[in-house]
């Protein structure tokens, strides 16, 4: 599908030339476009972004918008949700973003199961602030706080999400297009905490382009409702050594989810001020 | 000064004994008899054990402080009259629990009594209850009902228990029914919620931390009837986030939590500045730094609340003293913060939050303006009159609605260009300057006493009731600021005309009005200060206002 130049606002793009963002972009505005013709009017998207090079995509998308805070994302997502639960929000967050300050609300939104999507732009390093490792850098990686090399393993995201109670997880490459305008497509229509995690690569401080390129490949996504199958496929890649890593939906499986839709009373608020006091 | 008809009980135990129920329940029994009643309760940071205790003070008018004296000392265990017994009044009466406290007074067989009805081990304070109100000669009659209404659980087992321990107690007193009303009794905390919810709040969102966790207590089980959304999170971090997206998308809604939670959300503050989001939070202050004493008080992060969030950005703070400024006052946060989209402060404490104190009427609760209709095609930081953009909630056909945390320019997107970077300056200029100007205005502080009297007592906060009543017995001047950001300069310029000396009552080690009483252009020539987590009793502050007045 053609990208719609109606969702691009007059903001300069500042991304680095082969910025794994321009991708999940032009992949959003293709499912935005999509949904639109489902049905589902843009004005009922909400992007929620973080702090970081990926969340510029909120100045650059034509659409209705809260740029928050470093890590911050998924509470915003939430409150939005809550309060109108005929939005459908969408966070774009950064590896740093989201797995270090924000890894909290993140698992937590999985454990809570509310309906909102998470894509996560994991490009293994800090990029606006110019190189350092992040909780999915690989071991012994070299970055300005770290110039002898990180002493941690980075975290397998995808089995923390798993654990926490995710019911939507999902892995996708920038440079896998068709299948990520799928997974992000899916990831919004799930009724309940989607996650997408994009593996893209850094253009100016980890260009992994061939490493990914030998390493990516499609699974098949038919048993994606067993917790001990998305464990597996979970572990085939740690982030860390140079084994296979699957890409595609991971876990998908329908739990109650919130907000709970269920409706609230709408009585006259001074009379229910008034009942309160004279019951006390 | 006219002589008071007033009464102060005492009821003391071990926490898990129900002594903040009981205290409730008493209090309960004399608002139906047309007293006013103020509720201090006293408890440790701990579920089981301890010792907690209640001072209930009922009187023939409004009241918000104890006096040193006790006229019954409800005693479920000795160390409450270990504890308390020397503080017993004159005709003062010792009610125990005959089994496990040695005392003088009238012992009540308690475990007896709730063995026989086979009550559970907490009913001992309704036995208690009922032996009170037989010796303090409140007919049967009047009992029941308040008894029944405040037991909606095990009504016949408590009831039983109750009468059962009337029947044996003695009549000492004949404490009268003062008149046909019955002011409705609520904690502080509650007072805020019932406030918030009259200026029209959809949302309630915190983390339990004393001692504001009875607000969230409150409104959430409100939360059904009322149609509002209540929710605890992860964390403060997660709490005012939550709150800035509700607000986002169009709900009033407000936040509570204590100084440590506070500290985690001034990141979420600075947001609310730098993007416009009306936010209300409910601070009530404890004894700290840190973890401090959790349950006790202090009046010490006024300037924390002045402040805290990086960048400079406008606010609106507001201390209520007394139940029905806590409803106007809490309703007037939302509503301020909703005309301004600005941040709203609720500053209490452990003594207002968790003190219960009875209302002679329910104020009017003040009506909010409609806000400004927005313009097509809309931008989300147009500039309006008073720096103030017409605010529009997601989804809007045809419109898209952008906030942002970087400077941004009218349309919500980011910009680093020093022109929009002033204009933006400017339009959180423009809106302080006009929220300044509309809460300078008399209502922003209250006083009381003598025209022309030299001597004025200046507080904030819970320290009013104890400082009204010092003053109107000393003959001195109140003067105690409710709104406290914007400062109300002329008013409160006005309210010391004519006075020689200012002294500043506060629960703090410095005195933090006083900062800003400076800052201002005022002078505050003494202080009265209190650290050690306890409210002021009223003849202790006597005391001490008359010790500072003589130059000691």
């Amino acid at each position: 599908m053609a990208s719609d130049n109606t969702l691009i606002t007059q903001a300069q793009n500042t991304w680095c030339q082969g910025c794994g963002n321009y991708s999940i972009q032009h992949a959003f505005i293709a499912v935005v476009a999509g949904l639109e013709q489902e049905g589902i009017p843009r004005e009922n998207i909400v992007i929620v972004s973080g702090i970081g090079c990926h969340a510029k995509i909120a100045d650059y998308l034509k659409l209705n918008s809260f740029y928050s805070l470093h890590g911050r994302t998924i509470p915003v997502a939430t409150g939005i949700k809550m309060a109108n639960p005929n939005l459908k929000v969408i966070c774009f967050a950064g590896d740093g973003d989201l797995y270090a300050e924000g890894i909290a609300h993140l698992i937590h939104a999985a454990k809570r199961n509310i309906d909102i999507t998470v894509i996560c732009h994991n490009n293994r390093v800090y990029g606006l602030t110019t190189g350092q490792y992040t909780p999915t850098s690989p071991y012994g990686f070299r970055g300005k706080s770290t110039p002898l090399g990180v002493h941690e393993y980075p975290l397998n995201v995808l089995e923390v999400l798993l654990s926490a109670g995710a019911t939507f997880i999902a892995r996708g490459y920038s440079r896998r297009l068709p299948l990520l305008k799928r997974l992000i497509r899916e990831a919004i229509l799930h009724p309940g905490f989607a996650h997408v995690d994009v593996l893209q690569i850094c253009a100016s401080f980890f260009n992994v382009t061939s490493v990914y390129e030998n390493l990516v490949y499609e699974r098949e996504e038919k048993n994606s409702q067993s917790f001990d199958l998305a464990s597996l496929a979970a572990r085939e890649w740690n982030y860390n050594d140079d084994t296979k890593i699957p890409l595609g939906i991971l876990y998908k499986v329908n739990k109650p989810s919130l907000p709970d839709n269920i409706q609230p009373q709408t009585n006259e608020r001074m009379n229910v001020i008034r009942s309160i006091i004279e019951r006390a | 000064m006219s002589i008071m008809t007033e009464y102060s009980i005492l009821i003391g135990g071990k926490a898990g004994d129900g002594i903040t129920q009981a205290g409730q329940v008493i209090g309960s029994l004399f608002t139906s008899m047309g007293y006013h009643v103020y509720i201090y309760v006293d408890y440790q940071s701990l579920i089981r054990g301890g010792h907690n205790f209640c001072i209930l003070r009922a009187a023939d008018k409004p009241i918000s402080a104890h006096r040193s004296g006790i006229d019954f000392l409800l005693a479920l265990d000795q160390q409450t009259v270990d504890l308390h017994a020397e503080k017993l009044n004159d005709k003062g009466v010792i009610i125990y629990d005959n089994e496990k406290v040695r005392a003088k007074g009238q012992g009540v067989a308690i475990q007896a009594i709730v063995k026989k009805i086979e009550g559970k081990p907490i009913m001992a304070n309704t036995a208690v209850i009922g032996a009170l109100c037989k010796i303090a000669g409140i007919p049967w009659e009047r009992v029941l009902p308040v008894l029944t209404k405040k037991f909606p659980k095990g009504t016949d087992k408590n009831l039983k228990i109750a009468k059962e321990a009337y029947a044996s107690a003695t009549p000492l007193f004949e404490i009268p029914v003062l008149v046909d009303a019955n002011y409705p009794l609520f904690s502080g905390n509650e007072w805020i919620g019932l406030g918030l919810l009259a200026g029209g709040l959809d949302a309630y969102i915190a983390y339990p931390m004393t001692p504001s966790s009875g607000v969230l207590h409150f409104l959430a089980d409100v939360a059904e009837e009322t149609g509002i959304i209540v929710y605890h999170p992860e964390s403060e971090i997660a709490v005012v986030l939550m709150a800035e997206g509700c607000a986002y998308a169009g709900k009033k809604t407000a936040v509570g939590t204590s100084g440590g939670g506070f500290c985690l959300m001034t990141e979420g503050i600075s947001l609310a500045g730098q993007a416009e989001i009306p936010l209300v939070i409910v601070l009530a202050q404890r004894a700290g730094p840190s973890t401090g004493i959790p349950t006790y008080n202090a009046q010490s992060d006024l300037l924390f609340a002045c402040h805290a969030g990086h960048g400079e950005f406008p606010r609106y703070i507001v201390a209520p003293g007394t139940p029905d400024e806590a409803y106007r006052f809490s309703a007037e946060a939302l509503n301020k913060s909703w005309k301004y989209q600005i941040l709203s402060i609720i500053l209490s404490d452990k003594n207002f939050s968790e003190g219960y104190f009875s209302c002679e009427s329910l104020p009017e609760s003040p009506v909010a303006a409609p806000l400004t209709s927005p313009s097509f095609p809309y931008e989300r930081y147009a500039n309006g009159s008073d720096g103030i953009s017409p605010f529009l909630a997601p989804p809007y056909h045809g419109e898209i609605i952008k906030v942002n945390s970087y400077t941004h320019d009218s349309a919500g997107i980011t910009t680093e260009d020093p022109e929009t970077a002033i204009a933006s300056v400017k339009k959180r200029l423009a809106k302080t300057a006009a929220l300044a100007a509309e809460t300078d205005v008399p209502d922003a502080v209250y006083t009381a006493g003598l025209i022309g009297c030299e001597t004025v007592l200046v507080c904030w906060g819970s320290t009013r009731g104890v400082v009204s009543e010092v003053a109107e017995s000393l003959g001195l001047k109140i003067v105690s600021p409710i709104v406290l950001a914007p400062f109300p300069k002329n008013t409160f310029s006005d309210a010391i005309k004519g006075s020689k000396t200012i002294i500043l009552v506060e629960e703090s080690t410095s005195g933090q009005l006083d900062r800003i009483l400076t800052s201002e252009g005022f002078i505050v020539h003494k202080k009265i200060l209190r650290y050690d987590g306890r409210p002021f009793l009223v003849e202790e502050l006597i005391n001490e206002v008359l010790r500072v007045q003589h130059g000691q």
